[in-house]
């Protein structure tokens, strides 16, 4: 059964009420992929990403993580087996510093398990400040490791979000929208940022965006929501020219080669 | 850093230990009073921290003040240091049973209903005609380990027995402050969604934190009744509570010294405005704390850290 895939998706179904947001939504991704999921808004995209990391429990299939059932499981739980994700809009800590913010999120992976473990385990240990500066300066932002979060421009606040979900070591990541709300001059340079982030610890990373030039140049795969469901799986040049996607998504034909750029 | 504020902490009680037999009668007891109440704020404060307030602490701390004075009543059981720690276990059962429902409210709505919490208290306190109604009713007189006091020397060991339970709450409260769970305080204030994403449960943190907080109360509560020798329901009515969170917000939420330094200055401030003023002893206070919001707005408790030397700066 064992396929080295890191995530396997079969059947899943979401349904409030009458409205049907997923459906029928099967996916398998091996170790170490990048995989780049568009479609329009309502598309059932971030449906999708919300009930892998628990965020939404599903009405219907199955979810497996590394082998091991996680379909329902509590978001808390889905994070300590190693699912982290990040944040269409930065969810940080505005009161606290760039270096207090990634301070927190280490120091909670590396707390002791346990009832008590969290009220035993110091907030302030070595080991966690060690983490929370290997991060920074992995997602490149040690110049703001003073600053006070709600202060930062767009960008970092960005890469914070991503470095705090990704400081505690997780296996699978999920971006929702890395790039929303970054202007299209900056918008390269941080998924360049942070995609060579995320190589270099070898994080499997599936990644919503909305612009396909991304998507091309950053993904090996890309899945095409449409309607609850994937209409398109394959490599950037094959989802991007499927004329389904392009009647119903991209609507445009993208240049030949633009996947290279 | 901590070290530091621990052995100033640690100095200043000892002082205050040794100079109990030679201070005027009503300054120990005063003093007694303001370090009992201090354990309520400190609860205050770990609530506070989160962006929490409740304006029911009073519920713990009448609860604790009862315990200790119904055990006493229906066992004769009178040991000072088992029935405090029973009012405080007392307390921290109702404060985990009601954490529950506690725990997953905020801002105003956790205010509003662990005051109303508090007042159901005080309402079947009020009714209950065989617990001395509005009255109340006399509390035995405490033992020690089976060391029996009277008068001054009965005063100086619950003064002393009061600045140990202080002391030991201090230690623990800070060593939570620096453990990750306790740390999490601001950030729950900031972002819940972020803290549930790093793998943390929210409501348990906080209905954690209305335990300690409980706990802490009841502590207080029983210190008191055994002090005063008195209980009644006044303990569980909303002003109680309401003059917990002034002194909370006097000392403000910066430090565990805070805690004590408020409360005793309340104390202080209160005892010499009904001295000085008997009519208008409320208006002082109110006075003191609208400066206090003016020119402290991080409470007298920031005079403290303004006094440390800075973490990090260069």
């Amino acid at each position: 059964m064992s396929n080295a895939s890191i995530l396997a998706v079969r059947n899943l179904e979401k349904t409030f009420g009458l409205l049907v947001a997923a459906r029928d939504i099967t996916v398998s991704v091996p170790h170490e992929q990048t995989v780049g999921v568009i479609g329009a808004n309502g598309a059932g995209k971030t449906t999708f990403i919300n009930m892998v990391t628990g965020h939404l429990k599903p009405s219907k299939g199955t979810i497996l993580f590394e082998d091991k059932e996680i379909t329902g499981k509590p978001s808390r739980e889905i994070v300590q087996l190693g699912i982290s994700r990040s944040f269409q809009v930065a969810q940080i800590f505005p009161t606290l510093s760039v270096f207090d913010n990634m301070c927190v999120a280490a120091a909670i992976a590396r707390r002791k398990s346990g009832l008590l473990g969290g009220v035993t385990s110091p907030v302030h240990s070595e080991a966690a400040a060690a983490e929370a500066q290997a991060t920074i300066d992995l997602f490149q932002i040690g110049q703001y490791r003073d600053t006070l979060a709600s202060t930062l421009p767009q960008g970092v606040r960005k890469l914070l979000d991503i470095g705090m979900a990704v400081v505690g070591w997780p296996r699978l990541l999920m971006l929702d929208e890395p790039t929303s709300g970054i202007s299209i001059e900056e918008k390269f340079d941080l998924m360049q940022i942070v995609m060579s982030a995320l190589k270099t610890r070898k994080i499997t990373v599936l990644f919503v965006e909305h612009d396909m030039e991304i998507v091309a140049r950053f993904a090996d795969r890309v899945l095409a929501f449409y309607d609850g469901t994937v209409i398109a799986d394959g490599t950037p040049h094959q989802t991007l020219d499927d004329p389904r996607v392009q009647e119903l998504i991209t609507g445009v034909r993208l240049k030949p080669g633009a996947g290279h750029a | 850093m901590a070290g530091r504020a621990q052995l100033v902490g640690g100095l200043l009680f000892l002082l205050a230990a040794a100079a109990a037999p030679v201070l005027p009668d009503w300054i120990a007891s005063l003093v007694t009073i303001a370090f009992a109440n201090a354990l309520v704020v400190l609860g205050l404060i770990v609530l506070w921290r989160a962006g929490l307030v409740s304006f029911g602490q009073a519920l713990y701390y009448c609860i604790g003040a009862y315990t200790v004075a119904l055990i006493a009543r229906w066992t004769g059981f009178t040991d000072a240091i088992a029935l405090v720690l029973l009012g405080g276990i007392g307390a921290g059962l109702v404060a985990a049973l009601v954490g529950f429902l506690l725990a997953r409210y905020r801002e105003i709505f956790f205010a509003m209903l662990s005051l109303a919490l508090s007042m159901i208290l005080y309402g079947v306190l009020v009714k209950t005609e065989s617990l001395g109604s509005t009255d109340g009713f006399s509390v035995a007189t405490p033992t020690f380990l089976g060391y029996a006091p009277h008068g001054q020397a009965l005063s100086l060991s619950l003064y002393w027995l009061t600045l140990a339970v202080d002391a030991i709450a201090a230690v623990l409260v800070a060593g939570y402050f620096r453990s990750v769970t306790g740390a999490l305080a601001a950030p729950i204030r900031d972002n819940e969604i972020r803290v549930e994403f790093l793998g943390v449960s929210v409501t348990r943190v906080i209905h954690a934190k209305v335990v300690i907080a409980g706990v802490l109360g009841g502590l207080g509560g029983a210190l008191v009744a055994l002090t005063i020798g008195h209980v009644d329901p006044n303990m569980s009515y909303w002003t109680t509570s309401g003059s917990f969170v002034f002194v909370t917000i006097l000392a403000g939420a910066g430090s565990v010294a805070a805690a004590f330094i408020g409360s005793l200055l309340f104390e202080a401030v209160r005892s010499m405005a009904v001295d000085i003023m008997p009519s208008l002893w409320q208006m002082t206070l109110g006075s003191v704390l609208l400066l206090t919001i003016l020119f402290l707005p991080e409470g007298l408790g920031s005079l403290v850290n303004r006094l440390r030397p800075r973490a990090g700066a260069k």
